[in-house]
């Protein structure tokens, strides 16, 4: 559908210019974006340098800023979160595309697509009332306690902590990834199964044979989709991490993320250098989702382009 | 082929689709738990008061967050206004007007723009409306939450627009109508339906939003009905504020304002998948 027509008149000129003008102000709401992030960080920028992303203390009072926590906070949290949705996801998507008869797949697409919906908050809320007292007294005291021994299970059973966020972040992704997932299973062409089934192949072999290959990279697009929306997620992470700034192997620690660092202490710093450095914060925020998104979509784009209606 | 390969094949077979099945039950299971959990404590939570009232000082009882609702249809009302036309605009370019090189790059740049966390956009809007107006504003909060709801309503539209069949423009054109014309009266018509089911979920993600709202609206405990005039507050984050705080009052206001929020963001997200379902 590409220009079937020519534009001859005034109102096709003016209606031409103000939609190539909307359509570009998307590139220019970019280039502004990243703009006023580094011009308004530019004072922790010159100050640190580099020492910024590796300092490793975060301290308002002493007038030192490293961001080597937060980064490692964020990190951890979504990675944790990878790990426990990743597989359930594609479970989940390949139970959506491949197995269940219609009249169960479309009110488990359509309550997947409204977890996708809720609210950040109100997951935090939750999270801080039944979540935190759930991995506190089960997983911190109990089952995961008694493999203190681990470096990763050591430490005091907070119940904030780095564990909590992976563990919010995780139901979070869960719907984005079990949803993109699902869109690019279904645009598997039929002809790939049938080949498949012809050669006798069962069920599964249909499935790890022709299907996911077939969709291989959009499958990791829709997982690294999903890494990029919990590197930035900030609300429910914020409410459950407990806000601590040190690198250790433990997960019931309190922690930071980048997001969770700004979210909490922007409205309180109350010099321009602290407000500089929270603004540095955001700016390798976005610069990390900015990277990881691009992958995800250049990955994605080579099997489906059109946004499903819930993509975030 | 021996019968134990058969068997170890169905074996895998039963247990992968056991797997996929399981995944499947308990990301459903996840939802029913929490939405069941935030339904069942916000019902009991509700009172008359909620909507009436004006929070109190901390420690008091009761009160309510009619300020915040206020808020936040305020703020979600000047998002819309701001993003609503744009982002339709932007889907208009990129369906009617953009050649394949400018348009991938528009549509890529939308792509990358949804992903870039409301937290970040929040600092911006900061940067770039609070400074330079000097006070937060229920506008600076209406230009963050547009600027979440722009690139999905740019990618949303686009598909809608281009579902309409190319000989709907053609017939038009025939007529000597003019291309503007043709898009305004023609094609922007029969898409109308799909373009409100975008507008109505991009409005459905801008209203849960708390992290923009954060440096930009701020809150406060006082009803504003100004657009321009200092700080507002928001459903979100009244919710966010108190859930964090210590007052056991505040947090069963948290529940009944949660449910409040999710019940409208469901109601706005059916809404729209309905209006798309019934064509």
């Amino acid at each position: 559908m590409r220009r079937p027509w020519r534009s001859g008149n005034a109102g096709d000129a003016i209606a031409r210019v103000i939609a190539v003008g909307l359509g570009l102000s998307l590139l220019a709401l970019g280039g502004l974006l990243i703009y006023e992030l580094v011009d308004e960080s530019w004072q922790s920028i010159t100050e640190f340098g580099l020492g910024f992303i590796t300092g490793t203390t975060w301290d308002p009072v002493a007038r030192e800023f490293g961001a080597a926590p937060a980064i490692y906070g964020t990190l951890v949290s979504s990675l944790i979160a990878l790990i426990l949705a990743v597989p359930v996801s594609l479970g989940a998507a390949i139970f959506l595309s491949e197995i269940a008869p219609p009249w169960l797949r479309n009110p488990f697409s359509f309550l997947v697509e409204m977890l996708a919906a809720l609210p950040s908050v109100v997951l935090g809320l939750w999270g801080i009332y039944v979540l935190i007292p759930w991995v506190r007294d089960f997983l911190e005291r109990s089952t995961l306690g008694h493999l203190s021994f681990i470096p990763l299970f050591s430490g005091p059973p907070f119940g904030l902590g780095m564990l909590a966020a992976g563990l919010i972040l995780s139901i979070m992704i869960l719907p984005i990834i079990t949803a993109i997932s699902r869109d690019v299973m279904l645009a598997v062409p039929t002809s790939q199964r049938e080949a498949m089934v012809a050669l006798g192949a069962t069920k599964w072999e249909v499935i790890s044979g022709a299907v996911l290959p077939y969709c291989r990279s959009g499958l990791v697009g829709a997982v690294i989709l999903g890494l990029g929306r919990a590197l930035g997620e900030t609300m429910a992470v914020t409410m459950v991490i407990g806000r601590g700034y040190n690198i250790t192997a433990s997960l019931f620690r309190p922690a930071s993320t980048a997001a969770s660092a700004v979210a909490s202490e922007f409205n309180e710093a109350s010099y321009s250098l602290y407000i500089s450095a929270l603004v540095e914060l955001a700016l390798i925020l976005l610069a990390i989702t900015l990277l990881v998104n691009i992958v995800a979509r250049l990955l994605v784009w080579r099997i489906a382009r059109s946004p499903g209606l819930i993509r975030e | 082929m021996s019968i134990s390969t058969y068997q170890r094949r169905r074996t895998t077979n039963a247990l992968m689709l056991g797997f996929c099945a399981v995944s499947a039950f308990l990301a459903v299971g996840v939802l029913v738990l929490i939405l069941g959990f935030v339904l069942a404590k916000g019902i009991s939570s509700l009172n008359i008061d909620l909507f009436t009232k004006m929070p109190v000082p901390e420690g008091e009882p009761g009160g309510g967050v009619a300020n915040s609702m206020v808020g936040s249809l305020i703020t979600v009302g000047l998002a819309a206004v701001i993003g609503i036309p744009i982002g339709i605009g932007a889907g208009i370019f990129l369906s009617e007007y953009a050649g394949p090189r400018l348009g991938d790059v528009v549509r890529f740049t939308a792509d990358v723009l949804t992903g870039v966390p409301s937290i970040v956009i929040g600092i911006f809007v900061y940067g770039l409306v609070v400074l330079r107006m000097g006070n937060f504003s229920a506008l600076a909060a209406g230009i963050a939450l547009a600027i979440i709801m722009l690139p999905i309503m740019a990618r949303s539209s686009e598909e809608m627009l281009r579902l309409v069949p190319q000989s709907q423009r053609e017939a038009a054109l025939a007529l000597g109508i003019s291309r503007w014309r043709t898009i305004l009266s023609v094609v922007i018509p029969v898409a109308q339906r799909g373009l409100v089911t975008g507008a109505l979920l991009a409005i459905a993600r801008a209203a849960g939003e708390t992290a923009p709202l954060l440096f930009t609206a701020l809150g406060n405990r006082f009803l504003s009905l100004s657009a321009t005039g200092g700080p507002i507050d928001a459903l979100p984050l009244r919710i966010y504020r108190y859930a964090t705080g210590p007052y056991s009052e505040q947090h069963q206001q948290a529940w009944a304002a949660s449910f409040v929020l999710v019940l409208a963001v469901f109601v706005i997200s059916l809404t729209a998948r309905l209006l798309l379902r019934r064509r």
